[in-house]
């Protein structure tokens, strides 16, 4: 690949913000519904320091003093001019940071091992707010105004031999909000499948609980219609020696931003996070990442690839990894890959790496957006392989790398699939 | 039987410099059956006569032409003269990441037949020709020429060779980076892919080892974007005692023929 840009990362960029004089704690203003959030590791400072009406306004210039509240008034109207919003086109959210999210969510439906048990509960419920706070404006909004959450709890020990799938079917463009919980018990092991589909315009917060022990992996695929808007916080609560694996796969949709974020809350947890995406003509496609190493001895892994063909396809990576420090013995690497099909796309990466301590066994990350490299197509060709089929041989290549670290076959063939239909579509 | 015939071949390459003439009148005509060395120093041109033939684009023909029993070879893309029975086997294989090994083999052979070959006699030649070539079975699972060393790319070209089974093989400094082992390795590969009589051989290279594992009919001394002297496979063993050096560079053939007779 050819590289054409490579953002540096901030490393050692200006950390945790001193104590704000005059604010205490009694100031806070944490959700109702789930006061006890605040001892929550995941809560944290942040929410000590920040969630204050109206916010504070502290430069966001370290992940650690982001504003995070459960409630939707103390996120500012956006702006667009937010550092977390300046890639995103703000009226194409489609009244997901501004209007009350009214509409009817998109149905959810389960289908797995009987012994994982599924929930519909209400707001009231003790498991809301357990591994998640909203860090932004439109996942506050969906706190804010959903009725209902599905809670999927994979029970201590259990360990799933056939997959979780969760089918997110959206039936409406009414501006909608989602919850859903999972709970991966100690020492259980499960692969969840999170398949969004149809047509919808939501804000969802999903909340995602590994406990001591356990394994999991949670796959988010996005296939939407072309009209789907969609904004999806996907937060989760690492427990000691627990393994996690997020994989977020973005193919469809007119707008998808999700928001992943991993919290390392006892030592020797492990967190892998992968992610593909295909942004085709007019499609906007972001990723914002989150790795909070806030306890020693823990690994994390990212790497997300996208390709992007067509006027206007526009892909948006960020990935925020902090080690603080107490994170002694921290492993960390974060790596985006684009490849640009076709002139018009654009591709904007941005890792940060903030380090905090000097006392890890490696940090490090990686960011290059190229071309189809001229002498790839060249090998291939002077082998008889017509230039379209050149082509899609390197692309596949290139996003396969991904698709092989789901390790469930049937849905490595169906993402094989559907990696092959994006790729058709550039040479009609 | 077929012919390739190169006849006053005129190439440029852009550079930051401007257009620079690499080759300057190159004449060739190579039969089924025949082998072709050419040899000469760094620089002289070889490689972008071979990566002219193959089409690589970066090399601008300003005259001259390329025919395949007649058919202009010019005016095909990269990908028909390789369906066409060109093939390069490159100086410098490109690393391909991504795509195995195994997928890109199959899917050259069926592009070039024009249909995808039986997949069992298919995977059994393909095991045994990298057998042959001691290449290791888990190549396959491989990208191409990712991470492989010098000397393993060298023989994955050669197994391409053998398994694509084109008219004309043009091979690059096949020789350069192999040890003596490879190189016989290599040569009873190229040997074996002469054997069915189909094949002719443009051999290029900077060293007279390898002609004594494959026997050149004809030798082309190459100097400077032009064939300087040929003869036959006597003037390969006059190179290797003589070196390079008689031939000035930038001086007319006629000159060193008269020089070389003196
Ligand atoms: N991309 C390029 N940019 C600038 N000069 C080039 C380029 N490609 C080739 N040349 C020049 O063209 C001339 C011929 O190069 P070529 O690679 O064909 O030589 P060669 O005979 O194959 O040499 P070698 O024995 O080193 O392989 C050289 O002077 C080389 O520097
Ligand atoms: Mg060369």
């Amino acid at each position: 690949m050819t590289e054409i840009t490579t953002e540096k990362a901030r490393i050692g960029a200006p950390s945790a913000q001193p104590f704000i004089n005059g604010f205490t704690e009694e100031g806070e203003s944490l959700s109702p519904i789930n006061a006890n959030a605040s001892k929550a590791p995941l809560a944290g400072e942040a929410v000590k320091r920040h969630s204050h009406g109206g916010g504070v306004g502290i430069p966001d210039s370290s992940r650690a003093g982001r504003l995070t509240s459960y409630n939707l008034a103390d996120f500012k109207p956006l702006t667009g001019l937010e550092e977390d919003w300046r890639f995103t086109p703000l009226k194409r959210l489609r009244g997901l940071h501004s209007e009350v999210l009214a509409g009817a969510a998109p149905t959810v439906t389960v289908s797995g091992p009987d012994q994982v048990t599924v929930e519909t509960v209400a707001r009231g419920d003790k498991r809301i707010g357990s591994a998640g706070i909203p860090e932004d404006r439109v996942s506050a909004n969906a706190w804010e105004n959903f009725s209902e959450a599905t809670v999927l709890t994979i029970p201590a020990e259990f360990e799933a031999d056939t997959e979780v799938t969760v089918v997110i079917e959206g039936t409406s463009t009414e501006a909608a909000a989602q919850h859903l919980v999972i709970v991966a018990e100690k020492f259980s092991k499960a692969v969840v499948i999170l398949n969004h589909q149809g047509s919808a315009v939501v804000s969802e917060n999903i909340e995602i609980v590994v406990e001591d022990g356990a394994n999991l992996t949670v796959v988010s695929l996005q296939e939407w219609n072309d009209d789907a808007v969609h904004a999806s916080s996907q937060q989760a609560k690492i427990g000691r020696d627990a393994k996690f694996k997020h994989v977020v796969v973005s193919l469809g949709g007119d707008l998808v931003r999700v928001t992943p974020s991993t919290r390392f809350t006892a030592p020797g947890g492990e967190a892998e996070m992968f992610g593909l995406y295909f942004a085709d003509a007019g499609q906007h496609l972001e990723q914002r990442l989150f790795v909070d190493h806030a306890v020693a001895n823990c690994t994390s892994n990212v790497l997300y690839k996208g390709a992007l063909q067509g006027r206007n396809a526009h892909a948006v990576w960020v990935g925020d990894v902090l080690i603080r420090k107490e994170a002694e013995g921290t492993d960390s690497y974060e790596a985006n890959r684009n490849l640009l099909l076709t002139d018009g796309a654009r591709a904007d990466s941005v890792p940060n790496l903030e380090i905090e301590t000097g006392l890890i066994k490696g940090a490090g990350h990686a960011s290059a957006t190229g071309r189809l490299d001229d002498e790839h197509l060249f090998y291939l060709m002077a082998r008889g392989i017509p230039e379209d089929v050149a082509r899609r041989l390197v692309v596949r290549g290139f996003l396969h790398e991904i698709i092989q670290q789901i390790k469930v076959p049937a849905l490595e063939e169906r993402l094989t699939e559907a990696v092959e239909r994006e790729l058709a579509v550039t040479n009609n | 039987m077929s012919t390739l015939e190169i006849k006053d071949l005129h190439v440029s390459i852009d550079t930051e410099q401007g257009t620079k003439e690499i080759l300057k009148g190159v004449s060739l005509t190579i039969k089924t059956g025949q082998t072709h060395a050419i040899m000469g120093p760094n620089g002289s041109g070889k490689s972008t006569l071979a990566s002219t033939i193959a089409g690589h684009p970066r090399y601008k023909v300003t005259s001259g032409t390329i025919t395949l029993d007649g058919e202009d070879v010019l005016a095909m893309t990269v990908d028909q003269r390789a369906r066409a029975g060109l093939f390069l086997a490159m100086q410098y294989p490109v690393e391909v990441p991504g795509v195995s090994m195994t997928n890109f083999l199959r899917t050259a052979k069926t592009a070039i037949d024009g249909e995808a070959p039986k997949l069992r006699t298919w995977t059994k030649d393909v095991k045994a020709a990298m057998a042959q070539l001691r290449i290791d079975a888990d190549f396959a699972e491989r990208n191409v020429n990712e991470g492989f060393s010098g000397g393993e790319k060298k023989r994955v070209e050669i197994l391409q060779l053998e398994l694509f089974k084109p008219k004309f093989a043009i091979l690059d400094e096949t020789d350069s980076g192999l040890d003596v082992d490879a190189l016989k390795v290599v040569s009873e590969g190229v040997n074996r892919a002469h054997e069915a009589g189909n094949m002719g051989t443009l051999l290029i290279t900077h060293y007279t080892r390898i002609l004594r594992y494959i026997k050149p009919d004809f030798v082309h001394v190459f100097v400077d974007g032009q064939v300087v002297e040929e003869g036959g496979p006597e003037l390969a063993d006059r190179l290797e005692d003589e070196g390079y050096d008689r031939y000035a560079t930038g001086a007319g053939a006629a000159t060193i023929a008269a020089a070389a007779q003196a």
